[in-house]
């Protein structure tokens, strides 16, 4: 059986070198640019950028909201799908969240109507979020068009239920939860870094995490394997728009005000911390801790190019940059891959 | 493993009928395969061959007939448990998922699990351990273990496909053109594989369009043309030439 020997391991150290390079650049990029923002900042204000408690918060808040976004779209990314009503599913959690709030306090204490505000905006989220998953699993309907309709009417709903404006709250526990620090670190940070684990968990360790993979790969290959396909899709949808919605939350309790418009600039963020993180447009292919470089990265950026003194809009421009580079990575991964036909 | 011949038939499908709107894809088709057999499915494209394999493999269901596997009536049953009582259909597409490793390709839809603090992990480790016994066992040696089988040859995956179904204690494997995407040192791989399933007492259901593998591995050879069966032959009583004729639905 000589000739079904393994036949890429001949390919060379080259190639696995540059394999390699190609798994790692997100890192090596999100440590350049740090080097970057920590040269800036010691020649012309002769001071640190990173070591500043208040510059490491700002990031990693900036971090956790398109991170809260991106958790999962990563799944729904691996499940070779995409979700790009999330930004507008934020918007609708966070609106609903503070008419809640607004209409109930103070009759109620408090962090009652903190928790209740949480639980309807989190519940109102699952609504798109099911909605998604269902056109795509149970009418085929690609989920590119189907979650681009979902942004037009979580958009609409959102304004709807905002009444066109901001819908300001003044709730001392959302406040609280929103703004207060635990030994330093943020706590929506917290919160933040334990749903990561969560998915990190679900999607690395677990069956159901394999599964996403293998409908990515061959959603053929998961249906003889018994996977329950369409639900499972609907779940991948519904915990997509749950991550979302707790984007919302974060907002309306950071701001104590609900804004359609909460998750407008984070949905391209999260997608761009989704493929920087290494997933593939193909699907099969991603993971969380790239997606956390990923975020972290878009949030240096956004942070570092205003501590620099950068007009605002170029976030827009550095982070649709890299979102392209990273397409252009992952293609250049795909023909690196690719072992010989017969 | 062996079972004793002489036993009856471990798969028997009696009068299978199957109708796609105006289309009768299936007319009164009957097969048997006994242990340790090869049947090759012959016939021209659009001859029955695969909506006989989807019936017997479970993803259709029949308008009539019946089929009955080890003597069990299994037609009504989904694929999912056609496939727990031992019957494998390899796939021209195989079925794999190129974006896994071959530990989690063998074990797709029944993973390892195992736990820690109360909370299930799957059991990488195992699995690909699994894999690298059951390819080792068809004689394949794959260097890297955690590389997706994308990086693997048409052969090596082939093998992983059947390495799969042999692992699950399959009794019958169908087998849909096993050998059309593979170069000729491969395909006479997958030939000798199929030689030593047969020993095992492995019954297999063949499906080619190649006369030359048709006539190296099989022991029996059922024709089909336009969703009937044109003949029937033993191996060692025909002759290609039969064999096509039949298939054009002269002779």
């Amino acid at each position: 059986m000589a000739t079904l020997t393994d036949t890429t391991a001949a390919a060379g150290g080259r190639t696995r070198a540059l394999r390699l390079i190609l798994a790692t650049w997100s890192w090596v990029f999100l440590v350049l640019i740090l080097v970057f923002f920590e040269t800036w900042a010691r020649i012309e204000t002769g001071n640190t950028f990173l070591l500043r408690t208040h510059n490491l918060q700002a990031i990693a808040i900036a971090a956790s909201q398109t991170l809260l976004l991106a958790l999962g779209l990563t799944l729904v990314i691996v499940a070779s799908h995409i979700d790009l009503s999330i930004g507008f599913v934020t918007g609708l959690a966070a609106v609903t969240m503070a008419v809640v709030i607004r209409a109930i306090d103070p009759a109620v204490p408090p962090a009652l109507s903190l928790v209740l505000g949480i639980t309807v905006g989190l519940a109102v989220s699952l609504v798109p979020g099911f909605v998604n998953g269902w056109m795509v699993a149970r009418l085929n309907v690609p989920s590119f068009i189907g979650t681009l309709g979902m942004y037009g009417i979580a958009r609409g709903m959102a304004l709807l239920v905002a009444g066109g404006a901001t819908v300001s709250i003044r709730n001392p526990a959302a406040t609280w939860f929103g703004n207060q620090h635990l030994y330093g670190v943020p706590f929506v940070v917290v919160m933040t870094i334990l749903v990561t684990l969560a998915f990190h968990y679900l999607l690395a360790y677990t069956r159901f995490g394999l599964h996403t993979y293998t409908i990515g790969g061959n959603v053929e290959a998961a249906r003889r394997a018994g996977v329950d396909v369409e639900r499972h899709l609907i779940v991948l949808f519904l915990l997509s728009a749950f991550t979302a919605g707790l984007g919302g939350i974060v907002y309306t309790a950071r701001f104590s005000a609900g804004a359609a418009q909460a998750g407008e600039p984070l949905l391209l963020y999260a997608v761009a911390a989704v493929f920087i993180g290494g997933a593939s447009l193909t699907g099969g292919q991603g993971t969380i801790k790239g997606t956390v470089i990923g975020a972290l990265i878009i949030a240096v950026i956004q942070f570092g190019l205003v501590f620099i003194n950068v007009a605002p809009y170029w976030q827009f421009i550095a982070v649709g940059a890299v979102i392209i580079v990273a397409v252009l990575i992952d293609q250049l991964r795909d023909r690196l891959h690719v072992g010989s036909p017969a | 493993m062996t079972p004793a011949p002489g036993n009856g038939p471990i798969l028997e499908a009696k009068s299978l009928n199957k109708r796609f709107g105006g289309i009768h894809a299936a007319r009164d088709v009957s097969l048997h395969v006994m242990p340790g057999e090869v049947v090759a499915l012959a016939g021209d494209n659009g001859a029955g061959k695969s909506t006989v394999i989807k019936i017997i493999a479970g993803v259709y269901k029949p308008d009539g007939g019946e089929v009955h596997y080890q003597g069990e009536r299994v037609d009504q049953l989904t694929p999912r448990e056609i496939r727990d009582r031992g019957i494998e259909t390899i796939y021209q597409d195989l079925a794999l998922a190129d974006n896994l490793d071959v530990g989690t390709n063998l074990f797709l839809g029944r993973e390892k699990v195992k736990h820690l603090l109360g909370l299930p992990y799957l059991d990488r480790k195992t699995m690909r351990s699994e894999a690298a016994k059951a390819l080792e066992a068809l004689g394949i040696v794959v260097r890297d273990l955690d590389a997706p089988v994308r990086t693997l040859s048409g052969g090596q995956r082939q093998a992983l496909a059947i390495g799969r179904a042999v692992y699950w204690h399959a009794r019958l494997l169908i087998m849909d053109e096993p050998t059309a995407a593979l170069g000729v040192p491969e395909q006479r791989e997958v030939l000798a594989l199929i030689h030593r399933l047969k020993e095992s007492g492995v019954g297999i259901i063949f499906i080619s369009h190649n006369l030359h593998d048709i006539f190296a591995v099989s022991d029996r050879i059922v024709v089909l043309e336009r969703g009937r069966k044109a003949g029937e032959r033993l191996a060692s009583e025909t002759d290609g030439d039969e064999v096509v004729k039949l298939m054009m639905g002269g002779a």
